[in-house]
């Protein structure tokens, strides 16, 4: 490759790199959101088990 | 962008700069998506402190986070191509390239400001002020090639239209619409995820 060629290259791999580099974050933020979305779903399937046996305890 | 990468090697024509012309039709697009990304800031800013839109603040930090990636975009295929073309990473003599920079550098100070503060009301109001400022700066920054007297920055627009084939101003309108789009995109991936953030930190302060 020229050097001419080099240099355009480099320039679409650093857009490139640069791109991916921030879907990745993006997707690694959603993952731990969507842990997050599980935890809680668990945490409020819980409180409601709670709710339901503290209701039958009262009745 | 595979359309546009393709109609950049495979249709617009080499001109006398020879193949490192090809490195225009990603830069410039790049540059125009970070005034983009600026603008749309600003705009957020703004409705934020008119209409009180309770987003508006959320959007604007978002913009500007964006406008910073393709700012530092901007910075850096620009200098490789200065390197190949003058045989210098960055001249600081050029108006044009140094009014960029204290705009890029103008908002990587918005974080600084953002984070120092709780967040809250008065960081929201602060931060919108502070991005409507740098609105100000964008014309300036894009017209800064008309005002430089020493036009080593090329010019591709003049007041009598592009200087270029029509293939290639085909090719460069192409590429710019693939990075707006791009820069849209990127824009509502992270508004989501934000946004989505935000909703479950209020889920689990109501379940805790």
């Amino acid at each position: 490759m020229s050097t001419e060629g080099k240099y355009v290259a480099a320039v679409y791999l650093v857009v490139f790199v640069v791109v991916l580099a921030y879907v990745l974050i993006i997707a690694l933020k959603l993952q731990r959101l969507e842990r997050e979305l599980t935890e809680l779903a668990e945490l409020a399937v819980q409180k409601k088990k709670d709710e339901e046996r503290k209701a039958v305890a009262v009745g | 962008m595979a359309a546009a990468i393709a109609l950049i090697f495979f249709y617009a024509p080499l001109d006398q700069d020879g193949l490192n012309q090809k490195i225009f039709y990603f830069h410039v697009p790049i540059a125009f998506t970070a005034y983009a990304c600026f603008g749309w800031g600003g705009w957020k800013a703004l409705r934020h402190l008119w209409k009180r839109d309770p987003n508006a603040d959320l959007e604007s930090y978002v913009a500007i986070h964006l406008g910073v990636i393709f700012g530092l975009l901007t910075l850096v295929t620009g200098s490789i191509w200065a390197r190949y073309r003058w045989g210098h990473w960055w001249v600081w003599s050029e108006d044009q390239l140094v009014l960029f920079l204290v705009l890029f550098l103008f908002y990587c100070a918005y974080f600084m400001l953002r984070f120092s503060l709780p967040p809250g009301p008065q960081r929201a109001n602060l931060s919108a002020v502070y991005a409507l400022f740098g609105v100000a700066l964008i014309p300036v920054s894009v017209l800064a090639i008309r005002l430089s007297q020493r036009f080593i920055h090329p010019v591709a627009f003049d007041k009598h239209g592009p200087q270029m084939a029509a293939s290639q101003f085909f090719t460069f309108c192409v590429a710019l619409v693939a990075m707006l789009a791009l820069g849209a995109t990127l824009y509502h991936l992270e508004l989501a995820g934000k946004r989505l953030d935000l909703r479950l930190r209020e889920l689990r302060e109501a379940l805790q």
